[in-house]
């Protein structure tokens, strides 16, 4: 393999390593602002329950979200050193006020919002926590920024082959950033909640009655029953934008070869690049032609049209695309179906009588939310090759000249530590879960709010 | 622009000076809360968690300004970017992976199964060795011109040896200041043994720099600029002999004086770096790419100028905010 192969699999590695923990801290921080928020107005304790199990779990998350994003940071200049030369003057100022805006208020406000809480007064906790909340939304913002930019790029001006800036506000609101952008936070929101509400429901098969385990399993079902249907739409929005910005990657999404009308939608094929058609076809007639141009005469982009004059394909390789693009709506539609399941099973039973089977259902789909999004980012990030900067670079005109053997071995360490932190992340937060189960067996769980010396025996932090 | 004259020259000067400080305040806040990382084998059982509860709430700020300097360097000179880090892919690697196992096991050795306690100790340890010792190893490859050449590993060998001991210097200062009792006498004892790495190691960059390169030692050693330089060792020899005699005495009574040689620990890495940055000069990669020649466009450094310029006294302000708020003593680390 070459250093262009391997340096993609290993940014490919290294990213999708990094984005699993912001897509938890991102919605996770809001979730406990709003937890803590509810203890504020109410004075239950089972709020500060909540608050005290699911802030762990940010802990941990962020800290693998920390360590994971310094990598990335460092993968422009050791991979991708053509990427910043070509596009620096874009890119800079972008990953410059990600870190100055959102990175130092994230990491400092952390520690308050962590450790602070018995040396600043409530109201500054409560800031903190916010602070924090809004630190990681804020980061999101500037790389969507970013990578939307990559995908629709504008607001530039090429100077020998030099990108330089002439227009902010299109840089920075380009075409497709809306989309991403909302379409990202729903991600985040819609993995938290499933998230919360399969550790919940694992807790509660395991015995756990406790009324916080109750009320984040509630939560956790409403949140996502009420983002998904956004988060459908906002992806059918989303899909229309790219049609119109990026027609090779629809193509390639929907497994469609001729440019032409009446095309169908295509539930399952095995698409075969080299004999340029799909084998085992199964689709809808039409299908393709109503979802993308609202009629059955809509005419849809072809592959073949991105074959350049001299034979190189111009489109990225379909079947990477065409899966992951149906793994991240086939996870949605489960999401859809389970979540208003468990809507309608909340209402006949409440949280606390809620029958087995749903309930490991939940367990199974803890973590959907990753499985969606990485499905996700492999559509949207495939589907730009052999692009890296839409229009403008090639892939394979920013890579590093580093020796393959080198790219080789650090991928293969970067993998290793990768699987094997993955394996304790999981198995310490089923451990956390576990642990809190075996609390409630203890009576005194309840403890009262303020009384500084029983707190403190009871929820050693860090 | 023009009234500050031609913004190609001043832009690219005031971004790496920006670089430098941030580089220079990643080492001294990093480098304490790596070396408090280097000192967890020497410390029992139970001053451990002791250990980690100092650095908690400011670990991963003090990383930032990590990200903070590659942004920069990043951003400002992205020729160089590539260059430097091109160049340096394995060391980096190492200090990467240093800091996602310190990172993590910082996280895990509280929350995972208390039988796996150990391990993680152990990792967290681990992650803070390979850190330092690769962030000491691409110092001496960059004295050294960046070039993989025998005599330049083993300098570079040699000077990842003293960084890592040198972190553990600042990190125990750092202990004596947030400690008390036997881990503040241990941390005392760890500090003497720590101080001669820093300055070993400062003497070594120092005889080795000028023999790279004829420019730099032209500059040390011509009149008037030797008189420019002469205060760096004297300084810094004085402020030697001030820690030693601090260290030979304390503790004292009501604490007193605990927090000076993290002071002077901190007011030696800058002296340090600071002629460094000097000797270097114009120079970002050494003897080969000025920052004139490897800056972005002036309209783009203008941008990020205008955001840092407000940005950057917030940053200092909240991060000083929450270094009072977790100021005396170290205490058990607690959610609530
Ligand atoms: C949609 C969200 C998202 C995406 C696509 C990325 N990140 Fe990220 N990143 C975050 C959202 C985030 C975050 C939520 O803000 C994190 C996670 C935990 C944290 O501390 O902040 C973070 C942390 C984080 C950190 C550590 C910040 C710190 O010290 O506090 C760095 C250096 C990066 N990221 C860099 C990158 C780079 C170079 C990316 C692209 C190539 C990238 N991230 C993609
Ligand atoms: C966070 C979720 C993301 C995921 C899971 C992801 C995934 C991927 C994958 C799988 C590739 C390889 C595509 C291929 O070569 O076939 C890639 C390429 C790339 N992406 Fe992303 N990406 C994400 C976000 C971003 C962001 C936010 C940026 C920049 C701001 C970015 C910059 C790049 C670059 C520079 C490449 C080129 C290297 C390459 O082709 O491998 N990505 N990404
Ligand atoms: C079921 C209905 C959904 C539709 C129609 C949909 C549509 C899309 C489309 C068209 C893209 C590619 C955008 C591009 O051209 O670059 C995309 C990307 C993405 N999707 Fe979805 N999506 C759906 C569900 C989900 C769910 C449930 C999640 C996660 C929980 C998710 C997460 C993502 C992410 C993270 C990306 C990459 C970032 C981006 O480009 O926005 N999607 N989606």
């Amino acid at each position: 393999m070459d250093t262009l192969l391997l340096s993609r699999i290993q940014f490919g590695a290294n990213i999708s390593f990094h984005i699993l923990f912001p897509t938890i801290t991102i919605a996770l921080g809001w979730m406990l602002l709003f937890f803590k928020l509810r203890l504020n107005a109410t004075g239950d304790r089972k709020w500060m329950d909540a608050y005290m199990f699911w802030v762990k779990v940010f802990a941990l998350s962020f800290a693998m979200g920390v360590v994971s994003g310094i990598t990335m940071s460092f993968q422009f200049g050791t991979n991708w050193p053509g990427f910043m030369e070509t596009v620096g003057n874009v890119a800079g100022p972008l990953l410059a006020y990600e870190i100055m805006t959102a990175f130092f208020l994230e990491a400092v406000f952390l520690g308050i919002m962590l450790f602070g809480a018995s040396r600043v007064k409530p109201w500054v906790h409560t800031l903190a926590t916010f602070l924090v909340a809004f630190g990681t939304t804020m980061s999101t913002f500037w790389i969507i920024v970013l990578n939307s930019w990559m995908h629709t790029p504008q607001g530039y001006e090429l100077r020998d082959g030099v990108v330089f800036a002439t227009n902010w506000f299109d840089i920075i609101f380009n075409p497709s950033m809306p989309y991403r952008f909302v379409h990202m936070l729903l991600a985040s929101g819609l993995t938290v909640a499933f998230l919360i509400a399969g550790i919940s429901a694992l807790r509660m098969l395991w015995g756990d009655k406790g009324e916080d385990v109750k009320s984040a399993l509630r939560v956790g079902i409403i949140a996502a029953a009420a983002l998904i249907p956004i988060q459908i739409l906002a992806g059918d929005m989303h899909g229309l934008n790219t049609l119109e910005h990026q027609p090779a990657k629809i193509a390639a999404m929907e497994g469609n070869w001729e440019t032409g009308p009446n095309t169908p939608l295509v539930l399952f094929a095995i698409p075969d690049q080299a004999a340029r058609e799909n084998r085992f076809e199964i689709g809808i007639p039409n299908g393709a032609s109503l979802i993308l141009k609202h009629k059955a005469s809509g005419v849809v982009p072809g592959l073949n049209d991105f074959i350049a004059q001299d034979g190189t394909v111009m489109h990225p390789r379909v079947a990477p695309v065409f899966f992951s693009f149906r793994i991240m709506i086939g996870t949605g539609v489960a999401m859809l179906l389970l979540s208003w399941t468990g809507l309608v099973l909340l209402r006949k039973y409440g949280a606390g009588h809620m029958p087995r089977l749903p309930l490991y259902a939940f367990c199974a789909m803890s973590f959907s939310g990753w499985i969606a999004t990485l499905a996700g980012w492999y559509t949207t990030e495939i589907g730009r090759q052999p692009w890296l900067v839409q229009g403008v670079l090639m892939t394979k005109d920013a890579v590093s000249d580093v020796s393959a053997g080198m790219v080789l071995g650090t991928l293969i360490g970067y993998l290793v530590i990768y699987a094997t932190l993955i394996v304790a992340y999981i198995g310490v937060i089923t451990y956390l879960a576990r642990k809190a189960t075996k609390g409630e067996s203890t009576p005194n769980r309840g403890y009262p709010r303020g009384g500084e010396a029983n707190v403190t025996a009871l929820q050693p932090g860090e | 622009m023009d009234m500050f004259g031609d913004p190609a020259v001043w832009l690219p000067w005031t971004f790496a000076a920006l670089m430098g400080l941030s580089i220079l305040i990643y080492v001294v806040l990093d480098g304490f809360d790596l070396g408090v990382g280097l000192l967890m084998p020497l410390a029992g059982e139970d001053e451990k968690d002791r250990l980690v509860a100092s650095i908690g709430p400011f670990w991963d700020a003090n990383e930032t300004w990590l990200v903070l300097a590659v942004g920069l360097l990043l951003v400002a000179f992205p020729p160089a970017h590539g260059i430097i880090l091109t160049a340096l892919y394995l060391p980096v690697f190492v200090m990467l992976v240093g800091l996602i196992l310190r990172g993590v096991s910082f996280e895990m050795r509280a929350k995972a199964p208390i039988t796996q306690k150990r391990m993680w100790n152990s990792a967290f340890f681990a992650g803070s060795l390979m850190a330092s010792l690769s962030q000491g190893f691409m110092l001496g490859m960059y004295i050294m011109g960046l070039t993989w050449k025998l005599p330049n590993i083993a300098f570079a060998t040699l000077t990842a040896v003293f960084l890592t001991v040198g972190y553990s210097f600042i990190g125990a200062a750092w202990l004596i200041w947030k400690t008390e009792d036997q881990l503040q006498r241990r941390a005392i004892r760890w500090a003497k043994g720590g101080i001669w790495g820093l300055v070993m190691g400062i003497v070594a960059i120092s005889v080795a720099t000028p023999f790279v390169s004829t420019r730099i030692f032209d500059k040390w050693f011509s009149l008037p600029e030797i008189f420019y330089l002469a205060p760096l060792p004297i300084l810094s020899g004085a402020l030697v002999a001030f820690v030693w005699w601090q260290l030979s005495r304390l503790p004292l009574q009501n604490d007193r004086w605990s927090w000076t040689p993290f002071a002077a620990a901190i007011a030696l890495f800058s002296l340090a770096y600071g002629g460094m940055a000097y000797s270097f000069y114009p120079y970002i990669v050494p003897e080969k790419i000025t920052i004139y020649d490897a800056a972005s466009a002036p309209e783009s450094l203008f941008i990020i100028l205008i955001g840092t310029l407000f940005v950057l006294p917030a940053i200092l302000g909240y991060t000083m905010l929450s270094y009072y708020i977790f100021r005396g003593k170290a205490t058990a680390l607690r959610y609530n």
